[in-house]
């Protein structure tokens, strides 16, 4: 089920005017800099359909901004984030694509600054409920049933043991699980649902595994 | 975990408990919570609620000027006459437009079960409760009730304008009211069920066209709309009236309507209301 939480319908708390065009749009903000693990300075945002066409009005610019500078949905600062970025020198284009998309609500993000890169691409199902369906040009095929972990990582061996000898020294119970390589011994992203609650140790752990470039949750 | 209307009622007929009760419980085991935590997270959601009500009696305006004051103009009408449709019913309505230009006008308010059609389940609450004076945890169990419906009808069909049209936001959220407002007036499970049933099935069809793609007009207007007939399928569920289509079946017919609506009153600001001589002017008006 695409919803498992009463929080999910009853709520999120947040400032105005749209949950799927600004408090949906700064989650995926949100996610891409969690993404990304550091501080962004540059920025091109897709926006597509009902995004595309509405996203002024709805203020879906300056959530995604604020999502990207860090900030949840209910924080008073939202509506100020562009001029924000503006002062700090994060540089953010928007683009409106006609290309067509498989859900109204979709936003390609392509975010870095000087060291790293990250693309993704999220939609935004309703009442502030987003889903990352791709992150850099990996296909993610989450159930959104269950807590999700991302895994970048090198492909090298030993990657996927250390990390399933951590889940396993903390009980917890691999539902579903993919890997992907761009080539080999190249970038690599492995994609984990797990039917256990991910807490932040088990995160720091994963990240000081060998081979292992970043980590992050999607919970459900 | 339950999936449907059927099973949520069946739920809490079977173990004699409150329909809050159900989600309350379900909430514990997916978070992993004690019910305090639980409890305490959403009586979060009720103060934001409530600010966000007081806030808009002050009147309050959105950046553009469409929208604001007449929540503040329906508190003063029943102050100074006797309003037709009732003190409660038109309190409710103005404590829903209300939330909902506090929305618009870029304030802090609780999605239920989206932005655009945050106004219904509040508005009616804080209007329902100076009649029934429910205690602070009744209010807050009106909240569950209520999500309780949204959560069956956000993973059956959807509750979103692009999705769905209005009638998946406007739609769902009066009908999740009209829910709540029966268990806290005391009615069974299966007349929750049936007061929602009533007011989705007055919703269906009822598009998205938001002028200028702003959740302004007619967003806070539909507000008053879906919390009226909240109040009124409430009453008649009450009443002992029964929908001929189950709860469930409305939920399934709202999904197949929303699938061939076509992208225009779909949250686009191309079509409806949106496409009229005065929307286009409105938004030629905003952003040049």
């Amino acid at each position: 089920m695409k919803y498992n939480s009463v929080f999910d319908i009853i709520g999120p708390v947040m400032i105005g005017p749209s949950s799927s065009h600004t408090a949906g749009a700064a989650r995926i903000g949100k996610a891409a800099r969690n993404l990304l693990g550091s501080e962004p300075n540059w920025a091109k945002i897709h926006l597509y359909e009902s995004f595309a066409k509405t996203h002024k009005g709805h203020g879906t610019d300056f959530a995604i901004a604020g999502g990207l500078l860090g900030f949840e949905t209910d924080d008073p600062r939202m509506n100020q984030s562009l001029e924000m970025a503006k002062e700090r020198n994060f540089s953010i284009d928007f683009i409106e694509d006609t290309a067509a998309v498989d859900h109204p609500n979709t936003a390609r993000l392509i975010v870095g600054n000087d060291q790293n890169q990250v693309e993704l691409v999220g939609i935004s199902i309703g009442g502030g409920k987003v889903e990352i369906t791709e992150l850099n040009c990996f296909k993610l095929r989450l159930s959104g049933n269950h807590p999700a972990l991302l895994i970048m990582h090198n492909d090298r061996f030993g990657a996927i043991a250390s990390v399933t000898t951590i889940l396993a020294k903390h009980e917890i119970n691999i539902g579903h699980m993919e890997v992907n390589r761009k080539d080999i011994g190249d970038a690599a992203l492995m994609v984990i649902e797990v039917d256990q609650n991910i807490k932040d140790t088990l995160l720091n752990e994963l990240r000081q595994a060998p081979h292992i470039t970043n980590v992050c949750t999607i919970i459900s | 975990m339950f999936r449907t209307v059927a099973e949520l009622v069946e739920i809490a007929e079977k173990e004699n408990i409150l329909l809050s009760e159900v989600m309350i419980q379900q909430e514990m085991d997916v978070k992993e919570q004690t019910r305090e935590e639980v409890i305490a997270s959403m009586e979060k959601n009720l103060e934001v609620m409530e600010n966000a009500i007081e806030e808009s009696l002050q009147g309050v305006k959105s950046v553009t000027g469409l929208t604001g004051g007449d929540a503040v103009l329906i508190q003063n009408y029943m102050k100074e006459k006797t309003p037709l449709s009732g003190h409660l019913l038109l309190d409710g309505v103005s404590k829903a437009m209300g939330t909902n230009e506090v929305n618009a006008a870029m304030g802090t308010i609780c999605a239920t079960p989206t932005a655009g059609s945050a106004g219904c389940v509040p508005g009616t609450l804080f209007a329902v409760k100076n009649q029934l004076h429910p205690t602070r945890e009744q209010m807050i169990r009106y909240l569950f009730t209520a999500g309780a419906f949204g959560f069956v009808v956000a993973n059956n069909a959807f509750i979103s304008g692009a999705a769905g049209g209005c009638q998946a936001e406007v739609g769902s959220a009066g009908a999740m009211a009209s829910a709540a407002i029966v268990e806290m007036a005391g009615g069974t499970p299966q007349q929750s069920a049936e007061a929602f049933a009533m007011t989705l099935k007055n919703m269906l069809g009822l598009v998205c066209d938001p002028v200028a793609g702003l959740v302004e007009v007619p967003c806070v207007k539909r507000n008053a709309g879906g919390s009226a007939l909240a109040i009124v399928s409430a009453d008649m569920a009450l009443a002992g009236v029964t929908s001929r289509i189950p709860c469930d079946e409305v939920i399934g017919a709202m999904y197949r309507i929303g699938k061939t609506m076509p992208s225009a009153l779909r949250e686009t600001g191309e079509g409806g209301l949106a496409d009229t001589p005065t929307g286009r002017w409105l938004k030629e008006r905003i952003f040049g």
